[in-house]
């Protein structure tokens, strides 16, 4: 039972990792408004550089519920 | 009625009996290989029919299919430069496989190839293979330089290793990417639609609440479909990275 137990704290303390895959996310798409604003001609061709950004940082909140899955369910 | 969320991604055979055998592990027509055929019968159905009556003011269908092809090409071209384009066929193979596969996912009943870490870990294993494989056909043992930078040798000491276990996490970083972000949002749809069945079995003024958790799941699918496209870019465009890397060292294009 103390197993079970420290397994689901451990998943969520594996959470965690959403926080700095929040602060990312904001700072691709903050980082890409604020140069957006100050040159807007430039922007329109930025914005698959701001989508490949925002993946990867999203990825790597995701790497964090990959491990928590792996806590659980392995 | 509580239901399991990642019953979805359960891998199971559909017929019987083992189709053969490889070394005594026998191997089974399952679900996963049912989808990968329809997605690649689909891609190619897609392909051939847009592309059958090449008109000069293209249909529908034909624009997309040059549209996919000039994406492609454009990736390409402003990641690798010129030369890279031997390698056309590849990446748009790999492009138009994983596209396919998260956007068929996206229907409902259907299984997501690319949610399993097995199909998306072959995939970055050949991408890694063939970055390697060119890499040492095109410069030999001078592909080896890949992990030195450019810095005074007190440095070198430290960078090397850092440059050869970030060699190494590639195939890793690359397919996790993919498996998790399809393994992540679809368990997240299946999760809300627990919570309208839970909240609209509940009865009462719960039941009328259940529209809540409804209209996000509207928003989150939409947000899903702009993932599954933009993994497959991520894919595709990581891809031409590496192999700019292999193709020209530490020079740019």
């Amino acid at each position: 039972m103390e197993l079970a137990a420290a397994k689901m704290i451990g998943a969520g303390l594996a959470c965690f990792a959403l926080a700095g895959a929040g602060i990312g996310i904001g700072l691709v798409f903050g980082s890409f408004l604020q140069g957006a604003l100050r040159n807007p001609g430039a922007a329109a061709g930025q914005t698959a550089n701001m989508f490949l950004g925002f993946a990867l940082c999203e990825a790597t909140g995701l790497f964090g519920l990959v491990v928590a899955f792996m806590i659980l369910f392995m | 009625m509580a239901m399991n969320p990642m019953e979805q991604f359960e891998v199971r055979p559909l017929i019987d009996h083992p189709l053969f055998s490889i070394g005594g592990h026998p191997i089974y027509f399952t679900n996963q290989a049912l989808f990968m055929c329809v997605v690649v019968a689909a891609i190619s159905l897609f392909l051939t029919l847009a592309m059958s009556r090449g008109r000069l003011v293209p249909s529908r269908g034909q624009s997309l299919a040059e549209a996919s092809y000039d994406f492609v090409a454009n990736m390409i071209n402003s990641t690798m430069g010129h030369d890279g384009l031997a390698f056309f066929p590849f990446i748009f193979t790999i492009f138009m496989f994983v596209l396919f596969c998260n956007f068929f996912g996206l229907i409902p009943y259907t299984f997501t190839v690319t949610s399993q870490i097995a199909v998306t870990f072959a995939l970055a294993s050949v991408v890694i293979l063939t970055m390697v494989i060119t890499g040492f056909m095109k410069h030999g043992l001078r592909f080896l330089t890949l992990f030195v930078p450019k810095a005074p040798w007190y440095l070198l000491v430290l960078l090397v290793p850092i440059e050869v276990i970030s060699f190494l996490t590639r195939p890793v970083s690359l397919s996790v990417r993919l498996f998790a972000n399809m393994l992540a949002g679809h368990t997240l749809l299946a999760v809300f639609a627990g919570f309208v069945i839970l909240l609209g079995a509940a009865g009462g003024i719960l039941s009328v609440l259940s529209i809540a958790p409804l209209l996000l799941i509207v928003a989150i699918f939409a947000l899903e479909m702009l993932v599954a496209f933009l993994q497959a870019y991520v894919f595709a465009i990581l891809t031409c990275i590496y192999l700019n890397e292999a193709l020209h060292l530490h020079d740019q294009h």
